[in-house]
């Protein structure tokens, strides 16, 4: 399949036009020198992903992705940001001195996992779009062959709830704790 | 065992070779008379063993020892003067090839009878006399035990057979002088004085040896009898080496009898006790040299007879230029020391005028005199407590024994009237007989010095005030014994002597001495002649005049004696002629530079093997230490533990802490898993 | 469309995942860098899935439960942020650097 080929499925508009949008959200997620611009161009990032995965027929997927991640997880980030104080603006000391070594070796994953997958795929297409995966299907998958970690992953949930509370617990000042005594 | 010698002079007798022996052999005292040679050794190995512990030091074994020697002297003396006793007993010692022969033995003839006598005799007195003067010093014992060596030695000396021993005893003296003399050695300038005295003796012992060896090989013989026949026969290896020989000798001689230039060690041998002062350096050991011209004179007198000149020349230059720095010395002894090596000159001048009988009969008055007025010169220092005239006078109320004692000696040495005066006349008679008109008006007016200058000593000590503290006392009867026994010799040998005049059996002096395997040859006078008898004496009392006219007044009267001065002069006396400064400038030249070669060749020829040794050994060892071990073992260690480190120090910085660089540590490693699997396997 | 295409995408947001969490200070844009990851991770899931079209829906199903994961793995992680910043005041992860040499 010649690029003129693929160019001419409108699918492949569409699939360069979000691709483009998730790379550069992603590139500046990681070369931002705002903090919260880094945390927004994630939110990018997913949408995107999201939109792709619509595409490939995963729309449960994708509602998922918005709603946990981009509306929980990223939100969840922003606190973070804000309770440890960094400082919300235009920032020099964001990044380490030495990013030569890290470019090349992200250069480097990235070739690396490319050509394997195009030396692996080539050509290969995808043949199923148009046709979205119903709901019921998944929910008959995950409670069905999928019921184990489907629990499994509850209970990671819940360990990282009461982790997460532990973990981050403020210690009571003496003054206080007098005041839950004294009541 | 008699000699073959004697044997060949009795054989050459009997065939009426002009050899006239009139003696006898002496019986049991010349075959016995070794022991007196022997006995003061002993004496003085007894006394180092025992001396310490006995009342006098050791003192008593001494003086017996001179005791019983002086039996056998007086028993061979006798018998020499009612006949006379010619006699040798050796012992071969050893051989070179078929020639010379070393003995050791003694021989007894006139003159070494009469010399035996005056060792004994005066010997005896003065260790009598020593006893009380060493009492309460220090090392008494071991001067006894030297003073003893040093009789054995001249015993050795005088009764020697043939010249090898007579070195021996020479040496002998040598040795016991140098001890003496040093004897006070905590003061260093003794002991230079001891080394100068043997030192200079030493130098001219060159010339003995060398002599002695010369005449030896020429002759084939040391043997003084064989010497005198082959001398007095005319034998021509002798005559061949008898210039050089004698001359050599001569030197010897002069060495131990103080002659010009080897005279100043005497006046500085004055630093030993008096007693040794007595016998060695007046009357016996100074007078070795006398003896040994005396015992060659046939060689002298028939053979070296232009040695004979050079011999009068220095004997003169020594009467009268020694005699003269009396005249300056305040030390009493030095007065004496240069008495004694002008009256040396005297004796030596007369025998090489030919005077045998001149020269050694003032020998014998000389050694009673002189040991008289030495010992005299002992009891007033021991009164006075010091050596310098200075320091005394008036001494004539407070020891009233010594000074007259020492009156009879001043005047036997001036020459007038006592012993002195018939000995100087000899020589004066002597001299003028045998030509040497010249040296004979020398001789006179080196009598007028010496009346001087004893008469200068004689008033600055006894007449006028004393000068010190105190009143000083008479010296205790030990000493003043010998003192008055002396005496009586200085005073009346002269009758022994009086020419022409002899006593029946026993004859005279003269006939006493001339008793040898050969006649002497020399000129004695047999009438007395006096004409020079009156101008010797006069001359004599002229001194004592011009010296009572300075020095008897001054001392009265002044408070500062002993000023008078002739200028130019006395400085130059003074100075000594500046003989002891040239000598030790000549030896300093050579000990400054050679014993710092010597120090040199020490230091880095002869120890720069040991040195060096020493240092690669060193070296080895700081090798071994610092390289092998250091470095090579512990190197070894250190530079495995330092590897450790090293390499430990790199590593733990890769733990810096940072998690990025763990999390790029696992890209990086995953990347190249991966590759490895994808592309390798 | 080609799987490749959703393929090269994730590797190309997972390196800038890669290169974000090597390089950046703030230990919160670093958790945002992992999520970046944990995302192309997701892309390739589903890829697959629709590629190989199993009749569970494999890789959907993985990617729900990867994107459960990442929630709760990013809540535990910023409250330990919040800890490390109460403790040391600042969120600096060159500042974290006590177990070393």
């Amino acid at each position: 399949m010649t690029f003129a080929d693929w160019i001419s499925q409108p699918v492949n508009w569409v699939f360069l036009i979000i691709s483009v949008a998730v790379l550069v959200s992603g590139f500046r997620v990681v070369t931002s020198k705002n903090l919260v611009h880094a945390a927004l161009f994630l939110v990018g990032a997913l949408a995107g992903t999201a939109g792709l995965f619509l595409l490939l027929s995963a729309e449960f997927v994708a509602w998922v992705l918005v709603l946990v991640y981009i509306g929980a997880v990223v939100v969840l980030f922003l606190f973070g940001i804000m309770i440890t104080r960094a400082p919300t603006g235009f920032d020099e000391g964001l990044d380490a001195d030495h990013k030569a070594m890290p470019a090349i070796l992200a250069a480097g994953v990235f070739l690396m996992m490319a050509w394997s997958s195009v030396d692996a795929f080539g050509a290969e297409l995808i043949s199923s779009t148009g046709s979205p995966t119903s709901t019921e299907l998944i929910g008959e998958s995950l409670l069905g062959r999928f019921v184990i970690p489907f629990e499994v992953v509850s209970f990671v949930l819940l360990a990282a709830l009461i982790g997460g509370i532990t973990i981050a617990r403020r210690d009571l000042t003496p003054l206080e704790e007098e005041e839950r005594g004294a009541v | 065992m008699v000699s073959a010698v004697f044997k060949l002079a009795l054989i050459a007798a009997e065939e009426g070779e002009h050899v006239e022996v009139r003696a006898g052999d002496g019986g049991f005292w010349a075959d016995t008379a070794g022991i007196m040679l022997v006995l003061p050794v002993i004496a003085f190995l007894v006394i180092l063993v025992v001396g310490k512990r006995m009342k006098y030091k050791g003192g008593e074994i001494a003086v017996a020892a001179l005791a019983i020697n002086l039996v056998w002297a007086s028993a061979l003396f006798i018998l020499n003067a009612t006949g006379g006793v010619i006699d040798q007993t050796t012992f071969e010692i050893g051989r070179i090839g078929s020639g010379l022969v070393f003995e050791l033995g003694w021989l007894v003839d006139g003159l070494s009878i009469l010399m035996f006598w005056l060792v004994n005799f005066v010997g005896l007195l003065v260790f009598i006399y020593a006893l009380g003067y060493m009492h309460g010093d220090r090392r008494v014992d071991w001067f006894f035990a030297a003073f003893s060596l040093f009789a054995g030695a001249m015993l050795i000396l005088v009764g020697a057979p043939n010249l090898i021993q007579l070195i021996i005893g020479w040496e002998g003296v040598g040795l016991a002088s140098y001890f003496l003399i040093g004897f006070y050695w905590e003061d260093l300038a003794n002991v230079k004085a001891g080394n100068k005295a043997f030192m200079v003796n030493k130098l001219a012992d060159v010339g003995l040896v060398l002599g002695a060896i010369l005449v030896g090989v020429a002759l084939g013989t040391w043997d003084f009898g064989a010497i005198d026949l082959a001398a007095f026969a005319g034998n021509a290896e002798l005559a061949a080496v008898a210039g050089v020989g004698g001359l050599l000798l001569f030197i010897g001689a002069m060495g131990k009898s103080a002659q010009f230039p080897f005279h100043i060690w005497l006046p500085d041998a004055m630093a030993g006790p008096t007693p040794v002062s007595a016998l060695m350096h007046a009357a016996t050991m100074v007078t070795a040299g006398i003896y040994l011209m005396a015992r060659l004179f046939p060689l002298f007198e028939y053979m070296a007879s232009n040695v004979r000149t050079i011999m009068i020349v220095i004997g003169t230059i020594t009467l009268f230029g020694v005699g003269l720095l009396a005249i300056v010395a305040n030390d009493i002894k030095k007065v004496l020391a240069y008495s004694t090596v002008s009256q040396l000159g005297y004796m030596m001048t007369a025998l090489a005028a030919g005077g045998y009988t001149a020269g050694l009969f003032h020998l014998f008055t000389h050694a009673a005199f002189k040991a008289l007025l030495f010992l005299c010169a002992g009891s007033v220092i021991h009164a006075v407590h010091s050596n310098n005239m200075s320091d005394m006078g008036g001494l004539r109320k407070y020891t009233p024994t010594t000074f007259w004692t020492w009156i009879v000696g001043a005047l036997a040495l001036s020459g007038i009237g006592l012993s002195g005066f018939w000995s100087k006349d000899e020589i004066l008679g002597t001299l003028s007989q045998s030509g040497y008109e010249a040296v004979m008006w020398i001789s006179v007016a080196g009598a007028f010095v010496t009346a001087f200058y004893m008469a200068r000593a004689t008033f600055l000590t006894f007449f006028g005030t004393y000068k010190g503290e105190g009143e000083p006392h008479e010296s205790p009867k030990i000493m003043t014994v010998p003192l008055v026994i002396l005496a009586v010799p200085s005073a009346l040998m002269g009758v022994l002597n009086i020419p022409g005049l002899t006593y029946g059996r026993v004859q005279n002096f003269t006939e006493w001495l001339s008793v040898r395997l050969v006649p002497m040859g020399d000129h004695h006078a047999e009438t007395i002649d006096w004409g020079l008898a009156i101008i010797g004496l006069a001359a004599a009392l002229l001194g004592v005049l011009v010296g009572y006219v300075i020095y008897f007044k001054d001392a009265e009267t002044q408070l500062e004696r002993d000023s008078f001065e002739v200028p130019l002069l006395f400085p130059l006396l003074r100075k000594k002629y500046y003989i002891d400064d040239l000598a030790l400038g000549i030896v300093g030249l050579f000990t400054g530079p050679f014993a710092r070669f010597v120090n040199w060749t020490n230091t880095y020829v002869i120890d720069s093997i040991p040195n060096a040794i020493g240092g690669s050994v060193k070296a080895l060892g700081g090798f071994v230490y610092g390289i092998l071990d250091q470095k090579g073992v512990d190197g070894v260690f250190n530079g495995l533990s330092a590897a450790t480190d090293g390499a430990g120090s790199v590593v733990r910085k890769w733990q810096t802490g940072r998690v990025q660089q763990y999390a790029a540590s696992f890209v990086a490693g995953a990347l190249i898993l991966v590759a490895l699997f994808v592309f390798v396997i | 469309m080609m799987l490749t295409q959703f393929l090269v995408l994730a590797a190309a947001l997972f390196a800038m995942g890669v290169y974000g969490l090597l390089v950046r200070r703030n230990i919160v844009l670093i958790l945002l860098s992992v999520e970046l990851m944990l995302n192309a991770v997701n892309i390739n899931l589903v890829a697959f899935e629709a590629y190989l079209v199993t009749p569970e829906a494999i890789g959907q199903i993985f990617a729900i439960f990867v994107i459960t994961v990442a929630a709760a793995e990013v809540g535990i992680g910023l409250a330990i942020v919040l800890m490390i910043f109460r403790n040391r005041k600042s969120a600096n992860v060159d500042d974290l650097s006590l177990m070393r040499w």
